[in-house]
């Protein structure tokens, strides 16, 4: 059986710097062979900090990038590969939506301009009017009122312009979103309702959705599977529940305990990590977070340790594991 | 007014022109004070005022075309808005100092790290070039930087985001201050660097004994961090009190929608509570309780008078009509 969506050790590159003849020799290795699938109607999280490669991920899955390395298949059907004409069906079936309400809608359009716009580009035959009559439906699905249609961008708050870019990417019926911090730029208050929406939304249209997040509670609220990232490396994959119950990775779980709690009486048991991230200029030989780990090895900065189970549903680049699978070897 | 408070604002109100002959208050009486040494909370959404409250105790207001209408600010005694530019220039960055969401965009960037601290030091105090040098090295120690001989001579762009933010505290720091304004310093953070710059800003205030007035949208660094908090809503506030009381009984129905729309890790949940609607427009408030339009227990009392912030518990005060015992059924 086919995988819904299969990344197979994907590497992005981008230019960073030229030499004296003008050939590149310096790259930012933005993603480095990670390899993952995704289960039709899962919610699929990529988590981790500024840098770590998780846009990225999402844009190559959504061929706004090629990949450099790698292959990724949307429905058996390698997609890394196609040209623009032939990614154009299949742009249909994965949509995005963006972290910036504001920045990914056109001023001068007006709200129901917005919506249509989709829907003239992939259905172009459809009527005028059963056209407005999907807009309008559209929106009432995303919870703006369609009197509202004539309206422009600037006129609706962040948390409206948010589900204006949602009623975007449903208007051509994808199977796969990706979303990419949508909730980052809301206020609390607001961001409860947007996320709520997104789960009706995947209950009542069977959607598929990639969530690209930095705040691990978030990201803990809605995910099925999660996947930690750093320095462009998948380091733990695993079920929401095993990842929250037994972090495996040293990073994981001094992510987990940085997330400041609501809630004076608790006081969160606090991994401090030395230094920052290292460049992705220059990667580190061995295992990328071995300069801030606290648990480090001299192995560690040598070698490095590749994702493989530990148990179902639970997977981990580390060797503390294998080092306490088989303490003979230490 | 009483010795002992580090700040007192009282009835403040600052506000922006709108039009040719029109303006809007961005807030509406503010009254807050601050004990020495004190963490104070001012938590609330965007375009709530927390961050114009901040700027117009630090001075700044006038440099965003705002225009302080009412009120008073005392600050250890002295009312600030009788001072004139040179005396409030001595106070900002020497008494009173304040760091900024953005690191990198708060430092100068065509300045070296180390001119742009001795510059503070010698604005401030009398020591010569090689003493405020040395301090601005030793600063630079207090605030966890590995390799200051060379930071010194960085420019702000060598920097990460949390190295600038450590250089921002260490320029705000240098002239000792007694209050410190933070103004959202972890959010363009990530979450490890959050943590390790939360934890300088308390080794701070402990040793020094500095008051911190930390401005945020975070309600988990709220609970990390305060002594006391005030909740900011359109431009008032509309609770006040000790940190663990505001999180165990908050009384107003904003506290409350705001506290439990906050995912919470390890919750186990998979949905929230949240606040319907939005914020109200600054141009067109509502005349009596401002939540009124998103409360849930709204009544026609709320919705034609106007609650004043009262004292509800010892050190607990709400703007609300009710309290939480007496709330009435939700509409």
């Amino acid at each position: 059986m086919n995988h819904f969506l299969e990344v197979k050790h994907v590497s992005k590159k981008f230019p960073a710097g030229k030499d004296l003849f003008g050939r590149t020799n310096r790259f930012v290795h933005a993603v480095n062979d990670i390899s993952f699938t995704v289960r039709q109607g899962e919610t699929f999280s990529l988590v981790g900090e500024s840098g770590c490669g998780k846009s990225t991920t999402g844009r190559l899955i959504d061929r706004l990038l090629e990949p450099d390395e790698g292959e990724i298949l949307f429905q058996g059907q390698r997609i890394d590969q196609l040209n623009q004409q032939d990614m154009r069906p299949l742009r249909r079936e994965i949509q995005m939506i963006f972290q910036d309400p504001a920045g990914s809608l056109n001023p001068r359009m007006t709200v129901g301009d917005l919506i249509a716009e989709p829907l003239i580009i992939h259905n172009p035959q459809m009527a005028p009017e059963d056209r407005t009559r999907e807009v309008h439906k559209l929106m009432q699905v995303v919870g703006i009122s369609p009197k509202n249609a004539g309206r422009y961008p600037h006129e609706f708050s962040g948390g409206q312009k948010q589900r204006i870019g949602i009623a975007r990417a449903l208007s051509v019926k994808p199977q796969l979103i990706i979303a990419d911090e949508p909730v980052s730029a809301l206020d609390v208050s607001i961001q409860a309702q947007v996320l709520h929406l997104l789960q009706r939304l995947q209950e009542q249209l069977d959607l598929t959705y990639i969530f690209i997040s930095h705040d691990l509670s978030v990201v803990e609220m809605i995910s099925d599977r999660i996947a930690v990232m750093y320095l462009g490396f998948i380091l733990e994959l695993a079920d929401k529940d095993k990842l929250f119950a037994h972090p495996s990775h040293p990073y994981t779980q001094a992510l987990i305990s940085a997330v400041p709690i609501p809630d004076p009486e608790q006081k969160p048991e606090r991994i401090f990590l030395q230094g920052e991230i290292p460049s992705a200029l220059n990667l580190p030989q061995g295992c990328p977070f071995a300069s801030r780990c606290p648990k480090c090895m001299d192995r560690c900065k040598q070698e490095r340790p590749v994702l493989q189970e530990i148990e179902p549903g639970h997977a981990l680049a580390c060797f503390l594991f294998e080092e306490a699978a088989c303490p003979s070897k230490s | 007014m009483s010795q002992n408070k580090l700040l007192e604002v009282k009835n403040l109100q600052t506000e922006f022109p709108y039009d040719k002959n029109k303006t809007v208050a961005a807030i509406h009486h503010i009254s807050f004070f601050m004990e020495e040494g004190e963490v104070l909370g001012l938590v609330g959404e965007s375009g709530c005022g927390k961050s114009v409250t901040a700027l117009s105790v630090m001075g700044l207001i006038a440099n965003s075309n705002g225009l302080i209408t009412e009120g008073e600010i005392y600050f250890k005694g002295q009312n600030l808005l009788t001072l004139d530019k040179r005396q409030r220039r001595q106070i900002r960055g020497g008494a009173m100092s304040m760091i900024f969401q953005e690191p990198m965009s708060s430092l100068n960037p065509a300045m070296r790290i180390d001119k742009q601290i001795m510059e503070a030091i010698r604005l401030h105090t009398d020591l010569d070039k090689d003493q405020a040098r040395a301090l601005t090295r030793k600063l630079l120690v207090m605030v966890g930087i590995p390799d200051p001989d060379r930071v010194m001579k960085n420019y702000p762009h060598q920097l990460s985001g949390g190295m600038s933010q450590r250089v921002m505290i260490a320029l705000a720091m240098s002239c000792q201050p007694q209050l410190l304004i933070a103004d959202e310093p972890t959010t363009a953070l990530d979450v490890t660097i959050q943590a390790q710059i939360l934890e300088l800003l308390r080794d701070i205030q402990k040793e020094k004994n500095t008051g911190i007035l930390l401005i945020t949208h975070d309600l988990g660094v709220v609970a990390e961090m305060c002594d006391r908090v005030i909740v900011m809503y359109a431009g008032e506030i509309v609770e006040a009190a000790n940190c663990q009381e505001l999180f165990q009984t908050p009384l107003h129905p904003y506290t409350q929608g705001l506290i439990a729309s906050v995912p919470k890790l390890g919750s186990g949940r998979t949905s929230l509570p949240w606040i319907p609607g939005s914020v109200p427009d600054l141009l067109s408030m509502p005349e009596a309780c401002r939540f009124a339009p998103r409360c849930p227990y709204a009544t026609d009392k709320c919705r034609a008078e106007k609650p004043e912030l009262e004292e509800k518990a010892p050190g607990h005060q709400a703007r609300c009509w009710y309290s939480d015992a007496n709330l009435p059924a939700q509409a």
